[in-house]
């Protein structure tokens, strides 16, 4: 079908000045100058009109071409999808694109006449890549918050080694290597792989490996270097890496004060070695890395130091000793502390006929500051216990440290002497400016210990009485701190917990085990409470055992449970 | 249960008589002696049973642990009285530390072991079943931090960042210790750490472990040892940004927020309701006063935990069981009615809380029949232990 035979292809233009020239291939249309690429289609599949435009990008697109030959799939097809069906040519949806002559292209249609459909390909190339650059810079983005959020997440430093190289493994390299700064004369590495971290250590000189002695100092600033992958030691080369390394990066990991350490990020060969913008993403991801690291590691040498220090200040296990059980339980007034103003402290008797001395107090404060100063008093009556048999002499020769010292503090604070006698526990009981310890007896009822004493760091000299008591099997002597008896809350919420309440409670404890009472006591006041604010809480039960035999706790000889 | 088949311990086991040392034996006897409290057998009972050659896992397991069920059963059904039960359950903690300490004998666990910290949310005080898995999981090689019962939200996250576990296992059994629960498995997710968590607390299916989030759900601690070192380990890294408000849309209603902040007035006022339907109550000695309140007042942290999880099952669920302790210990429990009646007028513009408190009423209709205004007084409850 002849070209001179289509004249009808200008029908679809409106403006009549639009006629074509009658030239052979129908060129002199409107759509010739048109600043898009334009195709005209005949119902048969065959071109039948092509712009410059259009013959730049489609050299094949010459009329009298068969469409699927001269076209790329993607308009063939659309075309074909188009002469299928008999929607409206304008229906709801994108329209079809794809490339050609290195362009990405939207084709439009629109009929023509004789059923002609005219192809306006829009150019938008430009577009295109303006949203791949877009989506591109957004998925660095969501990467480096995901890394943020993950990296900030633990303060341990193994874990945020392994978070580290997990991520570097998923988003920059094949493997990744977290060589740390060295601890003795080893290095510790963590080798990133596919299948998840593996920890290890190497005797190794990091000068062996180019740049790792400078990323591993943290000093000098040293940009990311790129190294012979055959310079590689063994060491650094993760398990089962398969290939050679095609391109390999030392790291530095920026520490801020703190070497953190570096990462050394390999490629296999056949791998794209790293693009600019990988290497941007590489140093964004290196300086959060070395952020987080370099914050786990200060927080364990803080943790360390603070446990070190804290280690005297915590409350001690107690068991059974010598034939008189003991037990205790403590509680902080802050979630966030771990040590407050009240403390207990046992010390063993040597032997089944000398006493064993626990002493319960209270430190006026709360927090760290009154923590230190229990240290103290701990610290001294340990070096008073040679006089141990008289407490008011222990406690005149306490107060009189602490009136001395630079503490404004006061202390209240209970001395309980214990030893086996038969098979009674005999104690001596000294308060001094503390509420009296509580006598629990077999037929439950609840018993003040008869002793009275100044509290201890306030006036030069000090008053005290010691009271004796007999317990016999199952009986307990409780010693508590007011935190106990002053908890408010309640099924009402501001009722004080109070010593009737603690004596009810007690009456319910004959024949328990010290550690059943201590639990009891413990988790009714802690019931009380409900999570509200209340004041340390220290608690200890001295009780003798109701059955005459030696502990099982320590469990040190089983002869004694199987013949 | 695992028996050991060594020939040495085959023979211990048949020179032993297997009516006197195996575990069903060692049960009853063990049984026998912590309602006692009588030490000396319950420990004479559990290594009879290790000398007769039972796996320490299964004596563990299928021994001290039904027995402390037990414990809880029979107190529930008013055959033993609390101080009983604390006894017991401290004995049976001791024989635990008798029988590790026998059967590890200072062993260390091995350098490829995994660590596991094993805790109790705050508020919980039964440590029992955690303290039991964790010696499971020590007896299978883990390297364990028991942080034993009741553990602060700060204190166990500062121990997974010093430590750097494989994971937290997470003990409750109480289902008001949920909306802790939750903060405490949001909060060591957000530490990098899995989370399994396991007790009566989460249900019997483990269907408010998945609500909240948790990575994993065992139901006892077989189980869960098994889930630990099983085929799919639960390995520490970061969780997808999980926020806790995702698991629990509906809180965005703030009743639960309204009813728990309100609990002390709610319960001030119906207290007072009560005295006004039941002279009687005017004559309450204080103690007695105070019990009723907590048993109000527990109905309320129940009725929280409902809203919290947004679960009438929860909250029926705990009527009907007090329903069961009152009528165990003789008291009448239509006291009951009143009180869900006296709350639901109070929480009347709350649509969820006043489902629960329908569904509750309707709960213990079906569960017995109306009976006349009580004459007794509920005394014997307000005990604050709902398992």
């Amino acid at each position: 079908m002849g070209p001179a035979a289509r004249a009808p292809v200008v029908a679809i233009f409106e403006d009549s000045s639009a006629r074509p020239r009658g030239t052979g291939t129908g060129s002199g249309a409107v759509w010739d100058d048109a600043p898009c690429a334009v195709l005209v289609v005949d119902p048969s599949g065959t071109v039948v009109g092509a712009n410059a435009v259009a013959t730049g990008l489609l050299p094949q697109a010459v009329p009298g071409a068969r469409l699927e030959e001269a076209v790329p799939h993607w308009l063939a097809d659309a075309h074909r999808r188009l002469t299928a069906s008999s929607a409206p040519l304008s229906g709801p949806g994108e329209a079809p694109g794809g490339e050609a002559g290195g362009r990405s292209l939207r084709a439009h249609p629109a009929r023509g006449g004789n059923g002609d459909v005219v192809w306006w390909l829009l150019d938008d190339t430009e577009l295109r890549l303006a949203e791949d650059a877009l989506r591109g810079e957004r998925e660095r983005t969501a990467l480096l918050a995901e890394v943020s959020e993950t990296l900030s997440a633990t303060l341990n430093v193994e874990r945020c080694t392994e978070a580290i190289v997990r991520l570097a493994v998923q988003h920059l390299a094949d493997a990744a290597v977290l060589i740390a700064p060295a601890a003795g004369r080893r290095l510790p590495v963590t080798h990133g792989t596919p299948e998840g971290p593996v920890h290890g250590t190497a005797e190794a000189d990091p000068e062996t490996v180019p740049g790792l002695s400078e990323a591993l100092q943290g000093f000098p600033p040293v940009p990311s270097r790129w190294i012979d992958p055959a310079l590689l030691p063994d060491w650094i080369m993760p398990p089962r890496f398969d290939g050679p390394a095609g391109s390999v990066v030392v790291t530095p990991l920026p520490g801020h004060g703190v070497p953190a350490g570096a990462l050394v990020l390999l490629r296999r060969t056949g791998h794209a070695a790293f693009s600019r913008s990988e290497e941007t993403f590489a140093r964004l991801f290196a300086a959060r890395a070395g952020a987080a690291l370099s914050a786990a590691r200060l927080y364990a040498e803080q943790a360390a130091i603070t446990e070190t220090l804290m280690r005297e200040l915590f409350p001690p296990g107690l068991r059974q000793v010598h034939g008189v059980e003991f037990a205790g339980g403590y509680r902080v007034s802050e979630l966030k502390e771990w040590v407050g103003g009240d403390f207990y402290d046992l010390h063993p008797a040597a032997g089944p006929d000398e006493e064993s001395l626990v002493v319960l107090g209270d430190v006026c404060g709360k927090g760290l500051e009154a923590a230190v100063l229990t240290g103290k008093i701990r610290n001294t009556l340990h070096a008073l216990l040679p006089m141990a048999g008289d407490h008011p002499r222990v406690l005149g020769l306490l107060n009189g440290a602490l009136v001395s010292s630079h503490h404004t503090r006061f202390a209240t604070l209970v001395l309980a002497s214990a030893a086996r006698v038969d098979n009674h526990v005999r104690l001596r009981l000294t308060s001094a400016g503390h509420p009296p310890p509580l006598i629990v007896r077999a037929d439950g009822s609840v018993e003040e210990a008869d002793t009275r004493g100044s509290l201890i760091g306030v006036l030069p000299r000090i008053r005290a009485r010691t009271a004796t008591v007999e317990l016999a099997p199952g009986e307990t002597c409780l010693l508590y701190t007011d935190g106990i008896t002053e908890a408010r809350g309640g099924p009402l919420g501001g009722d004080m917990f109070g010593e009737e309440r603690l004596k009810d409670a007690l009456g319910e404890c004959a024949a328990m085990p010290a550690e059943a009472v201590v639990e009891r006591v413990r988790m009714l006041a802690g019931q009380w409470v409900a999570g509200r604010s209340h004041d340390d809480m220290a608690v200890v039960a001295i009780t003798a055992p109701r059955t005459v035999h030696l502990s099982a706790v320590d469990g040190h000889t089983r002869g004694r449970y199987t013949t | 249960m695992t028996i050991r088949t060594d020939p040495a311990s085959t023979a211990a086991k048949s020179a032993a008589d297997p009516h006197t040392a195996g575990p069903h034996a060692a049960r009853e006897r063990l049984w026998d002696a912590v309602r006692e409290g009588d030490e000396y057998a319950a420990s004479e009972a559990v290594f009879a049973a290790l000398d007769a050659g039972t796996d320490p896992e299964a004596v563990l397991l299928d021994v001290i642990a039904p027995v402390q069920r037990k414990v809880g059963a029979e107190w529930a059904a008013d055959r033993i009285t609390v101080a009983q039960e604390h006894a017991a359950t401290a004995i049976n903690d001791r024989i635990i530390a008798a029988l590790a300490h026998r059967v590890r004998g200072g062993a260390r666990p091995g350098a490829g072991a995994g660590r596991v910290t094993v805790a109790c949310v705050d508020g919980e005080w039964h440590a029992l079943p955690a303290r039991l898995l964790a010696e499971v999981l020590v007896l299978r090689g883990w390297q364990v931090d028991f942080l034993g019962a009741q553990v602060p939200v700060p204190h166990l996250i500062a121990h997974l960042h010093r430590t750097g576990p494989c994971a937290v296992a997470l003990s409750s059994s109480i289902p008001t210790r949920l909306p802790t629960a939750h903060a405490a498995i949001t909060a060591c997710q957000a530490a990098g750490t899995p989370v399994l968590a396991g007790g009566a607390a989460f249900g019997p299916d483990g269907r408010y472990a998945r609500l909240l989030g948790a990575d994993a759900w065992a139901p006892d601690a077989r189980a869960a040892a098994d889930r630990l070192g099983g085929e799919t380990p639960l390995l520490p890294g970061p969780r997808s940004a999980h926020h806790p408000v995702d698991d629990l849309p509906h809180l965005a209603d703030q009743e639960y927020t309204m009813v728990s902040r309100t609990a002390p007035r709610l319960v001030g006022e119906t207290m007072t309701g009560l005295e006004e339907r039941f002279p009687a109550m005017r004559e309450y000695t204080e103690r007695q006063r105070l019990h009723t309140a907590e048993d109000v007042a527990h109905i309320i942290d129940f009725l929280s935990a409902a809203l919290y999880v947004d679960d009438e099952e929860l909250f029926t669920g705990f009527m009907t069981w007090t329903a069961q302790i009152l009528t165990a210990r003789k008291v009448p429990a239509h006291s009951l009615r009143p009180a869900l009646d006296l709350l639901a007028g109070q929480l009347q513009d709350f649509p969820r809380t006043t489902r629960l408190l329908e569904q509750a009423h309707r709960a213990l209709d079906a569960d017995s029949a109306p009976a006349p205004a009580p004459a007794t007084t509920p005394d014997t409850t307000g005990h604050g232990k709902p398992e």
